[in-house]
């Protein structure tokens, strides 16, 4: 079940949209904020609000890398691969991640605490390599600097 | 020199508001076309100064906005996108605009959608741009409040509703027409054209796609007018440019300047030349669907006409110095790898082949490659070419595989011939 507070922001957003379509993305967001990743029970209750099948719903859902259709820990860790963090170091970066974490990419350490997941190019490239957690971005990142940035997650 | 798009930046702190954009002498050019000009007047303006569209493409932003039909029989509503999405690897150069300066970026909307005679705005940005989101939904709150959007804009006639839509991590959503498909709230994978979106676009409706820095020097050419607009530019297009530099140089940033200054320039007198330790071996010059470019092409011009001649574009104008300690394999792998992942899966050869191809870069790459899989390597860009795709996306990702097996063949034989990465 939608919650009363998901409900009254997602009218919020249809208010500015021209169709209930055009208002899928921002309800599939309003929702993942809440609940950290959208289930199959979640795409539906929100298709069956905006008056869509699920099946068009999740043709959006599934397109978008930052919707999440599997769950995810609590931070969300995306280390930028594309080319300027690749000249400056993305490989070392993403070794020293993927031991301290004991995961790979795709996967949510055995705390639940990060997910990790690569993604395209976030636009710091004269801060190389970086990465974002959450909403917070960090750049230039040396290796020595990750144990004290991911301190500042639960 | 004249430093028209960044001379509102603050060094440290949150942008200028909206009443200091105005005391800066901010949304005059707003107040002046709305009140003393008609819509075609501002176009008439536009096209006068030269101006080129600084998405990538460098298509002419009036010609663009004289598509869109006119007059009371014209269909309604129509639209103005702002394309904020920048998620070309290695663009950074909308980023540092919306962030240093929202207000110039919403004043250029007025003025763009009052041309065109949009009722409806968006500016699509993507999840990542945190900072930008915030500004730009600040500085917009602050246009509403001051009646500079919405009904009767400066008592005129004139409505403009300003939307801010975040999206959430595809690189298609770029292409103009998943753009548009995005915000209908469809799978965002690109539509045919024709038609064209100026035409039948958002809903259907006269639509026209603006790239963020393209809109932001709308409100100087209508303050200064377009003599003053084109002496900013080295070249016969008009305007300076938002030039970005990372990878191996000393003092990796972005800098406004005149349109058509040097890949030189940019990188010896602006990034600081290349770090002590390494020498130069290749650019990468705008962005990661641009063909690289050898050393000994750095005194070419940065502009649309002068990129093109070399071989080239000029695409973001924010460039990649690669250094010799830095696999050219690896890192046309890297590129093709980005294209691969975001390709929408919508036609065959992109959906396919992109793939195929990083199959064979990594094969090459690991030591495993054999001499035959160069000979498929340069069939692709062929094979990929435009009209072969629905889209330009995979044409794209061949410019940089393509320049690389012209300029560094050698790198891909070694690989083949070492039956290893030299540069491991």
């Amino acid at each position: 079940m939608l919650s009363p507070e998901e409900i009254q922001e997602i009218q919020t957003a249809l208010a500015h949209c021209e169709s209930n379509f055009a208002a899928g993305l921002d309800a599939l967001k309003i929702v993942q904020r809440r609940r950290g990743w959208i289930s199959d029970e979640t795409l539906q209750e929100v298709a069956r609000f905006l008056e869509m099948t699920p099946a068009e719903l999740d043709s959006v859902a599934t397109f978008y890398s930052l919707i999440f259709r599997r769950q995810v820990g609590r931070h969300v860790i995306l280390l930028c691969d594309s080319v300027s963090c690749w000249v400056m170091g993305y490989e070392s970066l993403f070794e020293a991640l993927k031991k301290r974490l004991g995961i790979g990419f795709g996967q949510t350490s055995a705390d639940g605490r990060f997910t990790l997941l690569p993604h395209p190019c976030l636009g710091a490239c004269e801060r190389a390599p970086v990465m974002m957690i959450d909403d917070e971005l960090y750049g230039p990142i040396e290796e020595e600097m990750i144990e004290k940035i991911l301190a500042r997650y639960e | 020199m004249n430093r028209p798009l960044t001379k509102n930046f603050q060094s440290l702190g949150p942008p200028l508001s909206l009443a200091e954009y105005e005391k800066a002498g901010g949304y005059q050019a707003m107040r002046r076309a709305l009140t003393a000009m008609e819509p075609g007047q501002v176009t008439a303006l536009v096209n006068a100064a030269n101006l080129r569209g600084r998405g990538g493409a460098g298509f002419p932003t009036a010609r663009k906005w004289s598509f869109v039909p006119m007059g009371k029989d014209a269909p309604r509503p129509r639209y103005l996108t702002v394309n904020a999405d920048e998620m070309e690897p290695a663009a950074f150069k909308d980023r540092v605009l919306l962030e240093g300066d929202p207000h110039q970026l919403i004043e250029g909307i007025i003025i763009a959608a009052f041309a065109i005679q949009a009722e409806i705005a968006y500016i699509f940005i993507r999840q990542c741009y945190t900072t930008a989101f915030r500004r730009l939904n600040t500085a917009i709150a602050e246009a509403y409040a001051k009646g500079y959007l919405g009904r009767n804009i400066l008592g005129t006639d004139f409505h403009l509703a300003l939307h801010l839509h975040e999206s959430a991590g595809r690189y298609i959503c770029g292409e103009e027409t998943a753009l548009l498909n995005a915000l209908e709230g469809r799978r965002p994978v690109p539509r045919a054209k024709p038609p064209f979106p100026p035409v039948i676009g958002l809903w259907g409706k006269p639509t026209v796609t603006n790239n963020a820095e393209t809109i932001c020097n709308v409100p100087h050419i209508i303050q200064n007018g377009p003599d003053w607009y084109r002496a900013l530019s080295l070249t016969p297009d008009g305007g300076t440019k938002i030039y970005g530099v990372s990878g191996k140089v000393v003092k990796p940033g972005a800098w406004e300047l005149p349109l058509g200054v040097s890949m030189r320039e940019v990188i010896e007198e602006h990034a600081g030349g290349l770090r002590p330790e390494v020498k130069l071996r290749a650019v990468l010059p705008g962005g990661a669907s641009t063909a690289l470019l050898p050393p000994d092409h750095l005194d070419i011009k940065m502009d649309f006409n002068s990129m093109q001649a070399a071989g080239s574009r000029l695409g973001t104008g924010t460039l990649v110095v690669i250094d010799d300690k830095t696999c050219i394999v690896g890192l046309v792998l890297n590129l093709l790898n980005f294209f691969a992942r975001e390709s929408c899966g919508w036609c065959t050869p992109c959906r396919e082949g992109l793939p195929w191809i990083v199959k064979l870069l990594k094969a090459i790459e690991n030591g495993d490659g054999r001499p035959e899989d160069l000979t498929r390597l340069k069939e692709q860009p062929r094979l990929m070419a435009p009209g072969h795709t629905f889209c330009p996306l995979a044409p794209g990702a061949m410019e940089p595989l393509q320049s690389a097996l012209t300029y560094f063949e050698d790198d891909f034989k070694r690989h083949i011939q070492e039956k290893r990465c030299p540069w491991k």
